[in-house]
Order: C-alpha cells, then sequence, then structure tokens
C-alpha cells in the first residue's frame, strides 16, 4: 500500500473514532478534547486532498478558536470545576429518527452521485488561486461576509455592555 | 546526508528530514536552560550554577535532565488518567510541528508548504489547548486557574501577534518564509545597512515591538508569565506533574521561546542572510547567522524575565485588547497605504 493511502486510512480512523467518543463519553469535557481529535483529523484530511490553506484554516478557526471556547463554555457554566459533571440521554427516539434520516440521506447521495476522479498535478500556490478569486469573481460574497462578522461583532460587544452596566447597577 | 539515507530507504531519509530540527531544540533547551540560570545569576549579582562538570558549571542542565528520567511518575489519585498522561506530549508535539516551516539556512527547510506562517500560527494554537488540557486533567484548583488563564491569555495574544505577521506578509508578499528569507538579501537600504524587513519602513518597526510584546505573552514569559505565576498559584497548569512529564512542558515552552524568536528573526532581521552582504554568507554561515538572531531574541526575554514585575490579569487584558490590538490594526492599514505610495 501506498504511504497516502496508509495515512488515509489512519487519519479516517482518528476522525470517527474520536467522534464516537465524543458522542457517547458521559464526560463533557472528555467529549470537547474527543472533538478536538475529531477536528484535527478532518484537517489531516485536508492536506491529503492538496487543500493546504483550507487544513490550516481548519486549525486556526475550529481548535484554535471555537473549540477554546467551547471549553471556556463547558468550565465556566459548570457548577465546580470536578469530574463531577455528567451528560444523560433524552429524547431517544426523535433523536434516532433524525440522525437515521440523515444518514440515510447522506448514503443515498454518496451512492447515486457520479463521482469523477481526476489526476490533478501538484498543486503548489492554493494561497495566490484564492486570493484571486476572493478577490475577483467572489468579490460580492466576500465583502458580504465580512460586514456580517461585523454586525455579530458589535451586537455582542453591544450585549455584553449593556449585561455589566446592570449588573454594576445592581451591585 | 538525506541523499545518501534515501538510496538506503524513502522512510530513513523522512526520519532523517525530520529529526533536524528536533536534534537542535534538544541541544538548544540543554544550553539555553544552563545560560537562563547563568544570566539570572549575573543580572542578580551571584554566580549562578558552578560546580557540575568543571567550567562555570556547563553540565548543570545534563545532570538536572539525569535527575529527571529517574524520579517517579505521580499521577492524582482523582486526575482524568488519559488526559493528564497525553497533555505533555501534545504540547511538546504542537510546537515542534511548527519548526518545520522555519528556514534554518539557505539550504534547510523542513517543508517548502507555500503557506508557510499561516501554518505556524495555526499549529501552535494546540498549545492553547494542551495547557486548558493539562490544567483541566489535574483536578487541582491551581492547575485548572492557570489553564484557565492561559487560554485566554494565549487566544487574545493571538490577534496582535497575526496582525503584525500580516504586516510582515503584506511588505513581502509572500506567506512562504523561504521566499521571505530570500527577499532580504543584499545591502542596499541607506547604502549600508542590510535589506532587512524592519529597515524598510517605520511600521514596521513598530509592528516589531508590538509582535514582540506579543510573543512574550504567547509563551508565557515574565512580565506575562500569568499561567504559571509561582507566587499566586504554586506551579499553575503544570502544579501535580513531575519528573519527565514535567520535563516535557519545560522543553515545549523552551521550544515555544525559540520557534517565536526564530519566527521574528526571519520576518524582521533577514532570516539566515548575513548581515555584511556576501561577506560570510553560505549555508553553514546562514545556519550560524539565523541560530545568533534568534539566540539574542530569546536572551532579550531572558533579560527581560529577571528584570521586569508581573503584571496583573486585568492589566494583561487592557494591554492586549486596548493598546496592542488597535496599533497593530492602525499599522497594518499604515504600512498598507505606504506600499501604495512607495
Amino acid at each position: 500500500m501506498e504511504l497516502t493511502t496508509i495515512l488515509f486510512y489512519l487519519f479516517a480512523l482518528v476522525t470517527l473514532g474520536s467522534a464516537a467518543i465524543m458522542v457517547f463519553s458521559k464526560n463533557i469535557v472528555h467529549s470537547a478534547f474527543a472533538l478536538m481529535f475529531t477536528l484535527m483529523g478532518v484537517a489531516a484530511l485536508y492536506v491529503l486532498l492538496y487543500a493546504d490553506f483550507l487544513a490550516a484554516t481548519q486549525l486556526l478557526v475550529y481548535v484554535g478558536g471555537i473549540l477554546i471556547l467551547i471549553l471556556f463554555g463547558v468550565m465556566l457554566t459548570s457548577q465546580g470545576y470536578t469530574l463531577s459533571f455528567k451528560t444523560i440521554t433524552v429524547n431517544l427516539i426523535p433523536a434516532s429518527l433524525i440522525s437515521v434520516g440523515i444518514a440515510a440521506l447522506l448514503i443515498f447521495a454518496f451512492l447515486t452521485t457520479n463521482w469523477t476522479i481526476s489526476e490533478v498535478a501538484e498543486r503548489t500556490d492554493t494561497v495566490y488561486d484564492l486570493g484571486m478569486l476572493l478577490m475577483g469573481d467572489y468579490i460580492l460574497p466576500f465583502i458580504a461576509v465580512g460586514v456580517l462578522l461585523l454586525i455579530a461583532i458589535i451586537g455582542a460587544i453591544l450585549m455584553s455592555t449593556r449585561l455589566s452596566a446592570d449588573n454594576e447597577g445592581a451591585s | 546526508m538525506t541523499e545518501y539515507a534515501s538510496n538506503i530507504h524513502p522512510m530513513a531519509a523522512i526520519l532523517i528530514h525530520a529529526a533536524i530540527p528536533l536534534t537542535i531544540i534538544l541541544v538548544y533547551a540543554l544550553v539555553a536552560i544552563w545560560g537562563e540560570r547563568k544570566i539570572a545569576g549575573f543580572i542578580q549579582d551571584r554566580l549562578g550554577p558552578m560546580r557540575v562538570g568543571g567550567w562555570h558549571g556547563w553540565a548543570q542542565s545534563i545532570a538536572d535532565l539525569l535527575k529527571l528520567i529517574q524520579k517517579e511518575d505521580i499521577i492524582p489519585t482523582n486526575a482524568s488518567r488519559f488526559l493528564f498522561k497525553f497533555a505533555p506530549f501534545m504540547m511538546f508535539a504542537a510546537s515542534y510541528a511548527a519548526f518545520a516551516v522555519i528556514p534554518f539556512s539557505s539550504a534547510y527547510i523542513g517543508s517548502m508548504i507555500n503557506i508557510g506562517v499561516f501554518y505556524l500560527l495555526a499549529i501552535t494554537s494546540i498549545l492553547t489547548l494542551s495547557v486548558i488540557m493539562a490544567g483541566w486533567a489535574s483536578n487541582n484548583k491551581w492547575s485548572l486557574l492557570g489553564g484557565m488563564r492561559s487560554a485566554a491569555q494565549m487566544v487574545s495574544y493571538e490577534v496582535p501577534t497575526i496582525a503584525t505577521v500580516l504586516t510582515v506578509v503584506l511588505v513581502a508578499g509572500s506567506l512562504n518564509l523561504m521566499t521571505v528569507t530570500e527577499m532580504q538579501a543584499g545591502n542596499d537600504t541607506l547604502g549600508f545597512l542590510p535589506n532587512w524587513l524592519i529597515f524598510q519602513n517605520p511600521f514596521l518597526i513598530v509592528a516589531f515591538i508590538i509582535f514582540f510584546i506579543s510573543i512574550l505573552a504567547e509563551s508565557h514569559r515574565v512580565p506575562f508569565d500569568l499561567p504559571e505565576s509561582e507566587s499566586e498559584l504554586v506551579g499553575g497548569y503544570q502544579t501535580e506533574y513531575s519528573g519527565m512529564r514535567w520535563a516535557m512542558f519545560m522543553l515545549a515552552e523552551y521550544a515555544d521561546m525559540l520557534l517565536l524568536s526564530l519566527l521574528g528573526a526571519t520576518l524582521f532581521f533577514g532570516g539566515w542572510n548575513s548581515p555584511f552582504g556576501d561577506f560570510m554568507s553560505g549555508p553553514v554561515w546562514g545556519f550560524f547567522w539565523f541560530m545568533l538572531k534568534g539566540l539574542l531574541l530569546v536572551f532579550v526575554m531572558m533579560w527581560i524575565r529577571w528584570t521586569l514585575p508581573r503584571y496583573r490579569v486585568d492589566q494583561l487584558m487592557h494591554i492586549c485588547w486596548n493598546i496592542l490590538i488597535p496599533l497593530s490594526f492602525i499599522n497594518l492599514v499604515l504600512t498598507a497605504l505606504w506600499e501604495v505610495i512607495f
């Protein structure tokens, strides 16, 4: 077997295994750390697809940003920081119905689509092409996303300042 | 060397190629830990370690390492065992992985990927997670507080670091650190100065100052060493660690210091370029200059550590969000304007 194939199966195993641990773990912090391995496994799969910029973005945004926020949220909102907080299983039937439905849809799409595998030459300058596309053909969506994020930031700041002003008034 | 190894087996070549930064880190860590104690000694008007090995106690780090190998590996009863054992290795793996894109000389770079410095910034974000992991898994209030402080600090200071790196990328026009270094060759600035980016325009000097303050915070050095401030948190996230696991944390911290210093040397001080133009240049001299520049920055970090007191948490956040982040973004815009005009 080629090295790339071995690495693909290795990273696929890491991704799926840690995803399973994340779903089935009873401890919410263990779930969050398992999610980290899932996200890193997906990043490694991007690298195997020559999407190096996307892989680094995945690491920077999901592992370096969102996951740390999740951990912060879990640790700050739970009562105490010890191993005591547990998760319980609720809504078993609707949840399993929806999951099975989505899984069936995805497998159906996977099986019926006509996948074409093209032998591309090794791409070396992904950043240049991405930049040209973002600043050329896709400039409008790019700026729209930027404005949306700016509005979200302003909204978050407004909400948090109002909250802290209320708290200061109360105390 | 690499060609010779690839005749035996392609895997051997890959392993040797990947082990070069590891060798540099390990030798550097032994020297830097001894050096830090000596510098601390001289700054505080004492001699530092003097006994082991004869000449100025040069073998002190080796003796310490041998001692740490023999220590018992203590795991607290209520700790989360897997995460507790795993965190130090993940931390070192993250900082070692980042060395892949550092051009050590004109002849050696781990990986010539095109997104170089972006990859470096992305992979070092795993460091934050491993600190939280160690802090939480220890099941100790000091560890957890240290881990949380570290996470808040590193997430905050990542913003000015990335903004200043972006300033350099804007001027250099490439994310690949090898290309960034190559374009700083020659001695033409103002007739005699090297073509290093820090001499290219005045805003890059401001960018370097912001970058240096941010890397002090990112690598947990005084005056920003709140995650392990021993007077309030015992040892921060490493309180419960002992023996070789603790040594892994120490190694990762020193590797992180070297990594960020070498990044600063590449981005602002011409990487492996000789300061005298063609004189004393070449692959081996390039390695010498590059390490010299990096180690000078490491020395400044140590000098600051034994000179300045520590900031409070609120002061730390104030410096980052109210001063460094606005300043770095204004600096980015001004650099862009400078590039358009000149």
